[in-house]
């Protein structure tokens, strides 16, 4: 039987068998940002260890970022001590910067693909947990905690144990109005929020392989939401072509051996899989949350659930959530009036995405009660966005065009919530507080949808304005 | 524990974990993601020390408002070492910040019906043992925190099992975890720092590493 594209890396990157069963795995790249690490690079002080490749690790600033006023120092002590304990660190140990002055920077899981660092049969580390976005080219990639991020410094090596493989093939024409994030939303609605937890979720299917780049990393962006560490798609010429002429992929001859190497990776057309699942692509409609977690979503013309109508496990959550969200069971999720529209993190903040809002938005004006907010993934694709005018647009339409980050993904910079507001968001988490206000509220839905959402003032079905 | 675990830890007997005794903390509900346990805005910092103060932060706060009290806010937890969960507990982000902040609190091992992937693996690399029991184990630990926050609970990582009240209740845990703590290997990176020669050997043998430039191989 073959194996497995998981199996492959995972074999070619083990060094040994660990004394306590687990494997020692070699990890090819190292990507390093300003909140999982100060505390890893203290560690290696302390221990007078070094950072053993330095050429595997790469560092940039993004979730604690300002989006607005981006001279240093930050207004933000707090931030700006972060941002100066980063810049020591990588300058001592001799890892690279894309800091703000740099045109490289943006949100990690932006720029790696973007600069073709993130390459097909790598395994991929990264103190965050959407490192699983880069699984879109074939990687092994999965976030780590803090303690994980010294010992890759230190040795560019984790002790792991190898994950199951759960195959879920979308077949069929994504209809009108349905995109990468609904597909991924439907997953983890139907898998639940805890689906996935020992598995490694392969993308597959006719319908992931007509998905262009972009597409495929909203999909594996969000594996971890349905509790899978690592999501991943097998490469192909889709991925190869996409990677061709960025700076840190190969060239020439290098390019033709390396396209060899990274066919070879992919699952063996006889492979074995754990699980094997299949979802309808054709069937599906855009897909809004209602509740605190990123499985608790339905269709655009659908009500909200009576929690006494689901399964007994999800029963509680659901009530919990509904209390949290101020919603009745039963209501309908179109009309949901909303406060702020956010179009950014690394779920959805590509060039294709903004194209998309974009086109939504050109010659209209968004509701005069809704904030609207567009945040681009990284500087390369602010620059690529200006270039075709997507941020006059915008600005024309009432949202604000801000620099490159994180942002109200997270709300670890000045842009947050306030009070009890309802964002549409294009991000990835919908959990209590996620977006800087505690009470904060949080409706997850496709760039396109928050466009549309902006433009009503409430939740409607974007195929209504197309 | 095997022999090649024995071998290995020769300088780690001060981090062997094998038996953790006191009292239960209970907190329900399932899905409890790291957001909940850390919020974000406390994340921004570049040191682990102070954490403690803010575990479940939000939830606390809402709780108060609508007159209640979270576990932790209540007297008769404050000693308590033993935090007893539900499924899925930890999901969301990768943050060490949220094990960091309970261990620091003074949490020395969780008991739940399941965790996530990331935040176990975050709290074994912290020496934080978190096992599972049944649905309906968890759910007595539970009640039985509840009616009583002075009830004694000694947990045994051999077994493993915990001890509550004369009744013994079953635990479970991956093997590797269970090792790593009994040897007090659980801080991994003087073990991946061994034999680097072996390291040098694989990223040798990876095309990418020299940037597919080696002609001779694949």
């Amino acid at each position: 039987m073959g194996r497995t594209l998981f199996q492959k890396v995972w074999d070619a990157h083990t060094v040994r068998r660990l004394p306590t069963g687990q494997t020692q795995l070699f990890i090819g790249l190292h990507l390093v940002h300003e909140v999982t690490s100060p505390q890893a690079f203290a560690e290696l002080r302390e221990r007078g260890w070094g950072v053993r490749f330095p050429k595997r690790t790469f560092a940039t600033v993004d979730h604690i970022v300002p989006t607005e006023v981006r001279e240093r120092p930050f207004a933000d002590t707090m931030a700006e001590a972060m941002m100066a304990a980063l810049e020591q660190n990588c300058r001592d140990f001799g890892v690279p910067l894309w800091d703000l002055s740099d045109d490289r920077q943006g949100i990690v899981h932006v720029i790696g693909p973007e600069l073709g660092l993130t390459q097909p049969g790598l395994t991929i580390a990264c103190g965050d947990s959407h490192t699983s976005t880069h699984g879109a080219f074939g990687a092994v990639a999965f976030g780590i905690g803090t303690s994980q991020v010294r010992d890759v410094l230190a040795s560019q090596c984790l002790a792991l144990d190898p994950l199951k493989v759960r195959r879920i093939r979308v077949g069929g024409v994504l209809p009108r109005g349905v995109y990468a994030k609904d597909v991924i939303l439907a997953i983890i609605r139907r898998f639940g929020v805890k689906g996935g937890v020992g598995y490694a979720y392969e993308y597959a299917g006719d319908t992931v392989e007509r998905m262009s780049m972009e597409e495929r990393m909203t999909i594996c962006n969000m594996s971890i939401e349905g509790g899978a560490r690592v999501g991943y798609v097998n490469p192909d010429a889709v991925t190869f072509d996409w990677l061709a002429g960025r700076p840190f992929a190969p060239a020439g001859d290098a390019m033709t051996r390396a396209r060899s190497w990274w066919a070879s990776m992919a699952s063996d057309p006889d492979a074995g899989y754990d699980d094997d699942v299949e979802i309808d692509a054709a069937a599906l409609e855009p897909l809004v949350t209602w509740g605190t977690n990123p499985g608790q979503s339905v269709g655009v013309t659908e009500r909200l659930p009576t929690p006494g109508s689901l399964p007994d496990e999800q029963r509680a959550t659901a009530v919990d959530a509904l209390a949290f969200m101020g919603f009745d069971a039963g209501q309908p999720i179109a009309g949901t009036p909303i406060d702020v529209a956010f179009i950014g993190s690394c779920t959805n903040s590509r060039l294709s995405d903004l194209r998309e809002a974009a086109r939504l938005v050109e010659g209209r004006r968004i509701a005069p009660r809704v904030r609207g907010l567009v945040v681009p993934g990284s500087q390369a694709v602010s620059r690529a966005a200006v270039k075709e005018g997507l941020d006059t647009i915008f600005r024309e339409a009432g949202f604000e065009w801000r620099g490159a980050g994180c942002s109200m993904c997270l709300g670890m910079n000045p842009d947050k919530l306030e009070g009890r507001e309802i964002c549409a968001s294009s991000s990835n988490r919908n959990f209590k507080g996620r977006q800087g206000s505690p009470t904060g509220r949080t409706l997850l839905m496709s760039p396109a949808m928050v466009a549309a959402a902006a433009l009503a003032g409430e939740v409607v079905d974007v195929r209504s304005v197309q | 524990m095997s022999p090649a675990v024995e071998r290995s830890t020769a300088s780690a007997d001060h981090r062997r974990i094998r038996q953790i005794a006191g009292t239960m903390i209970p907190v329900r509900g399932h899905d409890i993601d790291t957001d909940q346990i850390t919020p974000a805005r406390f994340l921004k910092s570049i040191r682990f020390e102070g954490l403690e103060s803010h575990v479940f932060e939000d939830v606390r706060a809402a709780l108060r408002r609508d007159g209640g009290a979270h576990p932790f806010d209540r007297p008769d937890y404050a000693t308590a070492s033993v935090l007893i969960v539900q499924r899925n507990f930890g999901c969301g982000s990768s943050r060490e910040h949220s094990p960091q902040a309970l261990k620091r609190w003074g949490i020395r091992a969780i008991i739940g019906a399941s965790f996530s992937e990331i935040f176990f693996g975050n709290s074994v690399a912290i020496g934080l043992p978190c096992l599972t029991a049944g649905e309906d184990e968890v759910e007595w630990l539970l009640r039985t925190a509840e009616r009583d926050p002075a009830a004694g609970v000694t947990i045994d990582l051999t077994e493993p099992a915990a001890t509550v009240g004369g009744r013994r209740v079953p635990l479970a845990m991956p093997r590797h975890a269970q090792e790593a703590f009994l040897a007090g290997t659980w801080d991994a990176t003087a073990l991946l720092l061994e034999g680097f020669d072996d390291v040098e050997a694989v990223a040798a043998r990876l095309p990418y590493v020299s940037g597919f430039t080696d002609q001779s191989g694949s």
